[in-house]
């Protein structure tokens, strides 16, 4: 009996142990994930290499020249941003529960790495565009456990699965550009005005700026280009396109990121 | 057998204790509902009817991945009707009565899916309109 | 062996109970969490990790810390910890338990937890921490077990066991390895960016994790006639001394490199922790009284580890030296490392983090889980021990 018994629980366990474990070991062995696993290494492994362009790359030039000419412009396109997400706005008790994926800041918090010392006037008192850069090399990316955010392949954006979002918070540590919120409680009652077309978050879950790839797909530009039309602020495309109008752009004219150092290839550049 | 006037009561409880949602309810389930067909008298889904109720739910994950992680958002077409992949963008179009539709059968199986932690109803997307226009 | 926990002294059972209160009041305050939402934390946008996964990185090294029984007994035949290793054993059994459940407090959806299994992802060091955590835990429930089952029959413990045990050994160091991976990879936290991470979360843990075995064994002594032995106590605090130095010394090394370097991102957090940091005409200090009272006890502890090997002093002493190690250690990791890293931001301001009472009350309430687990496990231990005699 007790032997019998013994044998039935070691059976018991075995079995339980291989059901939690089978399909991860399923997914991790399948060529699809080997694949994955190789794809993250093969471009920018020398620091000074040209880069491989492949691919779509959408990416967004800020002239601060026009922002700091007409600063209203910077207001319309964050609100603009705001009202087509479903971006909650938490009264200021509530201040650590902020929703940013897009925002202002001044210079010396944008650029942190550039030196802020002797700074011009205008740049001094100007106010920086921020929001999340989808990098060609996301080290948010890179950590999430889940595969929550994820690389649009075939236009490089940095998205989110807010279904399959744990929580962890961890790609909130490993942005270097503090791109990402997390819903700390139910985000619906302070959204302000509901855009029906789009949904809102759960708590639990982080989101961030998703380049407006819900407009992209109906072929309309993201919502914060849009608002500043016609001033040429902020200028979308794909950065691995030698015609795009964004490359036009950068080709002429001096431009900066955020933190190249950490990295990541940002794909947002400034002209200062 | 050892320890009878522990191990009986103890079956018995655990079988009540395993009974008691069935006993709560006295076994009286209720009717099985019908959920309320589309208000704008549509017969055509994307599915035949008993597939739809059957896998409806892997539909939407399948769909759900489709669109947003793989960015697949080409068109369903059945029956030479076109539908965007989509929980609002097309059962909702046709279902606009979530009430009477999802929520009949869902509440009934005790099934709580999330999608309106996130998604607006037909009925918050109109009250949305409404306040916009306003 | 799962008897001898429903059998004990009054006082055993009043320190159970005891322990059950903040057991329930942590329980309390979680479900209060989990329908509110971690918004009851005091964490933010800024400082996105808090008590929760502070306490976790802390408990991985204590879990870790059994190593220090497991291999000088397995590898080095050391035969004065024959009756320990099994403490070690069980501590780690609860505080990778304890682990996990910060873990899931720290969640925002805790019902996609499996989802680290459905959609596994290599490239995350979370899942390979995971992997081991498990590995780690498996095993010393296995290990411990099955030794036990062996002394309580009073035979030698079947052969393949050793497989497991020393498999164990480099699992142990895995866990912290992996958990120090979690931060020293991540580009843009300069205070976390630093290859000596791995190494000084193994120096700490191999300092704290031995010193709470030590007072284990020390209460013991006196409530349940448990004698770990001089011999062995001595070699332990030994063991205690070196890692809390090389603690030290790491520490002492990044002080170093940010202050002779001048390079602003390797001194900020320094900074912040130690001196506090200025912004705006502001100082951010709240976690400067807390470290200098780290190196306050680090170094009294020890001095009174030096003056024991050199005078005869009694079990209290020695327990002070290790209370204050254990301290010293929790605030350097437990508290400073995780909530420093955030300091300044990724934008390079100051935000400072308080946890909430309701936080306060779930990780109490852990921490009281797992020294219930350690009590009845080590009640098992102590039983099979009194039993064989």
């Amino acid at each position: 009996m007790d032997n019998e018994r013994r044998k039935f629980l070691k059976i018991a366990g075995i079995s339980a142990l291989a059901g939690i474990g089978a399909p991860a070991i399923a997914k991790l062995t399948s060529t699809a994930a080997i694949a994955a696993g190789t794809e993250g290494h093969a471009a920018g492994d020398a620091p000074h290499a040209e880069e491989a362009a492949s691919g779509k790359q959408y990416g967004m030039v800020i002239d601060m020249r026009k922002f700091i000419e007409r600063p209203e412009l910077l207001d319309q396109a964050i609100a603009a941003c705001a009202l087509a997400h479903n971006i909650p706005e938490f009264p200021p008790d509530k201040k650590k529960s902020d929703i940013k994926w897009i925002w202002k800041t001044p210079f010396e918090n944008a650029f942190t790495e550039e030196s802020a010392t002797h700074l011009s006037k205008t740049i001094e008192e100007a106010q920086f565009p921020v929001l999340c850069n989808h990098c060609a090399h996301p080290s948010c990316v890179r950590v999430c456990p889940t595969k929550a955010t994820f690389k649009q392949k075939d236009n490089g954006i940095v998205a989110m699965d807010y279904h399959r979002c744990i929580g962890c918070r961890f790609c909130m540590a490993a942005c270097p550009y503090g791109a990402r919120s997390f819903n700390w409680e139910d985000p619906r009652p302070y959204v302000k005005t509901i855009n029906p077309d789009f949904p809102t978050r759960m708590r639990g879950v982080v989101e961030k700026c998703n380049f407006c790839g819900e407009r992209l797909a109906l072929g309309l530009q993201p919502a914060c280009v849009e608002a500043c039309k016609g001033s040429g602020a902020m200028v979308f495309g794909d950065i691995n396109d030698e015609k795009s109008e964004v490359r036009q752009v950068l080709a002429k004219e001096f431009t900066i990121q955020r933190k190249p150092s950490a990295g990541t290839k940002p794909s947002v550049f400034y002209i200062v | 057998m050892y320890n009878k006037g522990t191990i009986i009561p103890g079956l018995i409880i655990f079988v009540l204790i395993v009974m008691s949602p069935v006993l709560y309810n006295g076994l009286k389930a209720g009717s099985v509902p019908k959920p309320e067909p589309p208000p704008g008298g549509e017969k055509q889904c994307v599915l035949p009817v008993s597939e739809m109720r059957d896998k409806h739910m892997q539909l939407l994950n399948e769909w759900r991945d489709e669109v947003l992680r793989d960015d697949e958002r080409v068109t369903v077409v059945a029956d030479g009707k076109q539908y965007r992949k989509g929980l609002q963008l097309a059962c909702m179009q046709c279902h606009t009565n979530k009430e009477k539709f999802c929520d009949s059968c869902h509440e009934y199986a005790s099934v709580k899916p999330y999608c309106w932690d996130c998604h607006l109803t037909p009925a918050q997307q109109k009250a949305a309109l409404k306040k916009e226009t306003h | 062996m799962i008897e001898k926990t429903l059998k004990g002294k009054p006082a055993y059972w009043i320190w159970l109970a005891f322990l059950g209160v903040f057991i329930a009041i942590g329980a309390a305050c979680y479900i209060r969490q989990y329908l509110f939402g971690l918004a009851l934390t005091g964490m933010s946008r800024e400082v996105s990790w808090g008590l929760y996964i502070s306490q976790f990185t802390f408990l991985v090294g204590v879990a870790a810390g059994g190593l220090m029984l497991v291999l000088p007994y397995y590898i080095h035949d050391y035969k004065a910890f024959g009756k320990l290793t099994i403490l070690g054993e069980f501590l780690a059994i609860a505080a990778i338990i304890m682990c996990l459940m910060f873990i899931m407090a720290d969640l925002g959806q805790p019902l996609r937890g499996l989802n680290m299994i459905i959609h596994p992802t290599p490239n995350s060091m979370l899942f390979w921490d995971m992997v081991v955590l498990l590995g780690y835990l498996s095993l010393n429930v296995l290990c411990g077990w099955v030794i036990l089952t062996a002394e309580r029959k009073e035979v030698a413990p079947p052969k393949w066991i050793y497989f497991f045990v020393y498999t164990s050994i480099p699992f142990a160091v895995s866990i912290h390895t992996v958990t120090a991976m979690l931060y020293c990879g991540l580009p843009g936290r300069h205070s976390w960016l630093s290859a000596i991470i791995a190494p000084r979360f193994l120096a700490s843990a191999f300092a704290a994790g031995p010193s709470l075995i030590v007072l284990a064994c020390l209460i013991m002594k006196r409530v349940a006639h448990f004698d770990a032995g001089k011999k062995a106590l001595d070699k332990l605090s030994t063991i205690i001394m070196y890692a809390a130095i090389i603690n030290t010394f790491f520490v002492i090394l990044e002080f170093f490199v940010g202050y002779y370097s001048n390079v602003p991102g390797e001194i900020h957090t320094l900074q912040y922790l130690f001196f506090g940091l200025t912004e705006h005409g502001h100082t951010y200090n709240n976690l400067v009284p807390f470290m200098w009272m780290f190196v306050f006890l680090n170094f009294a502890g020890l001095g009174l580890f030096a003056y024991l090997k050199f005078k005869e002093g009694s079990d209290m002493l020695l327990g002070a030296a290790c209370i204050m190690i254990f301290l010293a250690l929790w605030i350097d990791k437990g508290l400073g490392f995780v909530l420093g890293g955030f300091v300044p931001t990724m934008l390079g301001e100051v935000v400072e983090y308080y946890p909430t009472a309701n936080e306060v009350g779930i990780t109490l309430g852990i921490w009281a889980t797992g020294f219930f687990l350690v009590t009845v496990l080590y009640k098992i231990a102590v039983g099979v021990e009194h039993e064989i005699e």
